[in-house]
């Protein structure tokens, strides 16, 4: 037992955490799952402590999750929905976060529908930020869950398993969150999905690109579906809801393409028979409910370890040197100017 | 260009008379390293002789006797620069003062070297109208009478909505020099073909801002590897190539010149490559930052980096520098878009578009002079003679009866961009907090001081 300190202040993706510090979150969310299986699910740890969840987005299943997460916890916990608050009345993001931060709490977990709107209060806030879900850019508690829920199927052997992501890409924080958590764990990702659906620069993603639907799900030892927001179809990337269906919609007959034991994720709430087929989500092969337990212990480790944060605290000793400070690549282009370090480049 | 007065007596606005006429009578600038790149110059030590604002002679160093009642100003070799032209700029006023105000934005561009501004029509009410024309060159009149000068730019389209023409004879009898639907690309090209047949009549050159709008819609920036791992929605390049390529094949068949503002993308360039080709009256610019900068600023979603059009890939920095290098984007313009700090401290959704460029457009485009891609005979072209003479507007070229618009810059001094250094109101620039190197020490405008 060594007596360690959490570098992040704030979870705002998983790209920013190395393996070892995700392996410690997930380690450290098995035991809240056995916390949770008790007839008694609250522990006293963070008693005293004040969690504001902050929801500028609709979410019932996320913000219920941090909610009891926080409550097990023994934290107090704080709901503030976009509809009952000032943003409904024109008050600046930055004015809500400082309103917050008056109010004191340990940790503000943030739902907002623009990209980098968690960065935007974490570099303004003294208190721990959690990202539940940021715009398009990312949800790191859904790709925790996730990876808790895979690891537990894989029985901890995760470096070279196969995961196929299908469906809208281009607008999820989801996959995002995913793809650069898997590939710290020597998980191979393939993306399967339409063209219209796809981001810019995804070549250059440590993913795999499928055009074609048995080919990306040969071999592979998990499926997870994404949701498909209806309104993509109004924005003209889609000619319709039954062709997207019969092309991109993952049923039972396509698992037989899988591994033996490969499994369906999806992180909810699913529109059957668009994403995923009702008889696979309700099937053996389905984690989805699995997904949603997972959850809750997740996020109590993720606040557990953030409302600690300056606290001493007894853990097991984790290497945090890999994922100290990334480095940025240095400027190669010659112009020199964009980064914080460049000058007007001198004779360069 | 039926724009065919003088400085100084026919600008778009009259010249306050003199209150103390003895103040600026006569100036003897001794020793001044005029920079190649004017005609008759050769970039050797002169002598310059004004009197009443005006240039009296230039010579050598020695060849002219200093006038008696001369102020004897010693320039010791220092690089001196008639006073530069700003095509493209935003001094948001009518409509936006807290961002802006005339005055204060021509303050900035004197500080920056800046002798005359062309301000863009996209203020509140837009300059669709000769009243809104008017209020600007009367306010700049009233507050410096000296210059900077102000020369607005009409609105191509009633309220910039890109549907009707806006009254373009009545507002080049008021004063605007071009006319542009910048900030906006104009879908429709049947009302943008009419636009430039119709600016002509007046003997006005439209500036497009190449966009359509279509890609545009909800971008935040630069749609490309940065903004996709990002999840930030992304405008592509060739939603600014489309319109470049559509106002070249219209000024071929229209035979008429038109202006592309700020042009970003390989792409861009590519096509100013095929109008050079074939000698087509189609001129170009690019600011500062698509030349220094690029879409990985936006990483960490810094609002103070959002520009429209966006920062680019590395590949189209290169790109746009390397048309500066052969001559193919043949103006500098700073795109001054000044906004306050409540604004760009939002999301990057809220964030308007644009940042400052009136004091740090010299130091920034003199490192493509220090990186060898330009000479300074180059650069003082793209701020200087090609705008003036794309839009008619008169400058200093040290010739006798040219209006006394020079500055001293010194090329090595450094500065920190920061809130004491700078002019305008706003301080919107990814560049804040950074050292630049090159100043503008001294600035007379009408043969009066005024840096």
């Amino acid at each position: 037992m060594s007596d360690i300190r959490w570098r992040h202040k704030d979870l705002l993706d998983t790209a920013e955490l190395s393996a070892s510090e995700i392996t410690h979150l997930l380690d450290m969310a098995e035991r809240f799952d056995e916390i949770n299986a008790r007839p008694v699910k609250k522990v006293p740890t963070l008693r005293g402590k004040g969690i504001v969840l902050f929801f500028a987005e609709p979410s019932t299943r996320t913000r219920t999750s941090f909610e009891i997460a926080g409550k097990r916890l023994s934290a107090d916990t704080y709901a503030l929905a976009a509809s009952g608050s000032s943003i409904t009345k024109g008050e600046s993001l930055r004015d809500t976060a400082l309103t917050l931060q008056a109010m004191a709490p340990n940790i503000i977990v943030i739902r907002h529908f623009v990209s980098g709107a968690a960065a935007f209060l974490a570099e303004r806030l003294s208190c721990s930020v959690v990202n539940a879900g940021d715009g398009r850019h990312a949800h790191p508690t859904q790709a925790l869950l996730d990876a808790f829920t895979l690891r537990r199927h894989w029985k901890g052997d995760m470096r070279g398993k196969r995961l196929l992501i299908v469906g809208d890409v281009a607008h999820s924080r989801v996959a995002r969150s995913n793809v650069f958590l898997w590939r710290k764990f020597g998980v191979s990702v393939r993306v399967f999905g339409p063209r219209t659906l796809l981001p810019p620069g995804i070549r250059d993603w440590p993913v795999e690109v499928h055009d074609n639907l048995d080919e990306a799900l040969a071999g592979v030892d998990a499926v997870m579906a994404l949701r498909l927001q209806l309104e993509r179809q109004q924005a003209g990337l889609l000619p319709d809801l039954s062709e997207y269906a019969r092309c991109f919609c993952i049923g039972m007959k396509h698992l037989e393409k899988a591994a033996s034991d490969a499994v369906v994720l999806h992180p909810g709430p699913i529109n059957r028979g668009l994403e995923i087929a009702s008889d696979l989500a309700d099937s053996g092969r389905s984690r989805i409910l699995d997904q949603v337990a997972a959850g809750v212990a997740v996020r109590m480790a993720v606040l557990f370890t953030l409302g600690m944060r300056g606290d001493s605290i007894q853990e097991e000793p984790a290497d945090y040197k890999d994922g100290l400070e990334r480095s940025r690549p240095a400027d190669q282009a010659g112009y020199g100017m964009n980064h914080k370090s460049g000058q007007p480049a001198a004779g360069a | 260009m039926m724009h065919d007065g003088t400085h100084g007596e026919r600008g778009p606005y009259p010249e306050r008379p003199c209150a103390a006429g003895g103040e600026r009578n006569a100036l003897f600038l001794e020793r001044a390293l005029i920079c190649p790149g004017i005609p008759g110059m050769d970039g050797g030590e002169r002598d310059v002789s004004a009197r009443d604002g005006k240039i009296v002679d230039c010579a050598p160093a020695g060849e002219l006797e200093p006038p008696p009642d001369a102020e004897r100003i010693a320039c010791a070799g220092k690089r001196l620069f008639p006073s530069f032209l700003d095509v493209h700029t935003h001094l948001r006023d009518p409509g936006h003062e807290y961002k802006e105000d005339i005055g204060s934005g021509l303050a900035a561009a004197a500080r920056g070297g800046f002798g005359a501004v062309m301000a863009m029509a996209n203020t509140v009410p837009v300059n669709d109208r000769a009243a809104v024309t008017a209020y600007m060159t009367e306010k700049a009149g009233r507050l410096h009478p000296h210059g900077p000068r102000l020369y607005p730019v009409g609105a191509l389209t009633v309220g910039l909505a890109g549907k009707e023409l806006a009254r373009m004879g009545e507002l080049a009898d008021a004063g605007c020099v071009a006319f542009s639907n910048d900030g906006k690309g104009i879908a429709d090209t049947e009302i943008f073909r009419r636009g430039m047949e119709y600016a002509a009549q007046w003997g006005r050159i439209v500036i497009d801002h190449c966009e359509d709008p279509a890609p545009a819609r909800d971008a935040l920036m630069n749609e490309g590897a940065v903004s996709g791992r990002a999840g930030i929605p992304g405008v592509p390049t060739v939603a600014e190539a489309l319109h470049v390529a559509r106002d070249i094949l219209l000024s071929e068949y229209l035979d008429l010149p038109v202006h592309l503002a700020h042009i970003s993308c390989r792409q861009s360039v590519e096509l100013l490559r095929f109008a050079a080709d074939r000698g087509l009256r189609v001129s170009a610019e690019t600011c500062p930052h698509y030349l220094l900068l690029d879409d990985s600023l936006l990483e960490g979603f810094n609002t103070a980096a959002k520009v429209n059009p966006p920062l680019r890939s590395r590949e189209d920095v290169r790109a746009v520098r390397e048309a500066v290098r052969d001559g193919l984007i043949g103006v500098f313009a700073t795109d001054h878009a000044p906004h306050a700090a409540h604004e760009k401290e939002q999301p990057l959704d809220q964030a308007p578009c644009g940042m400052i460029g009136l004091e740090t457009a010299l130091p920034l485009t003199y490192t493509l002079v220090r990186d060898g891609l330009l000479s300074e005979a180059a650069f003082t072209r793209m701020w200087h003679s090609a705008p003036a003479a794309v839009f008619g507007i008169p400058v200093n070229n040290f010739a006798p009866g040219d209006p006394a618009d020079f500055f001293l810059f010194d090329p090595d001094e450094e500065w920190t961009v920061c809130r004491a250094a700078i002019h305008s109101k706003s301080l919107n620039t990814p560049f804040l907090g950074r050292s630049l190197r090159g100043r503008v020490t001294a600035h007379w405008l009408g043969g009066r001081r005024i840096v």
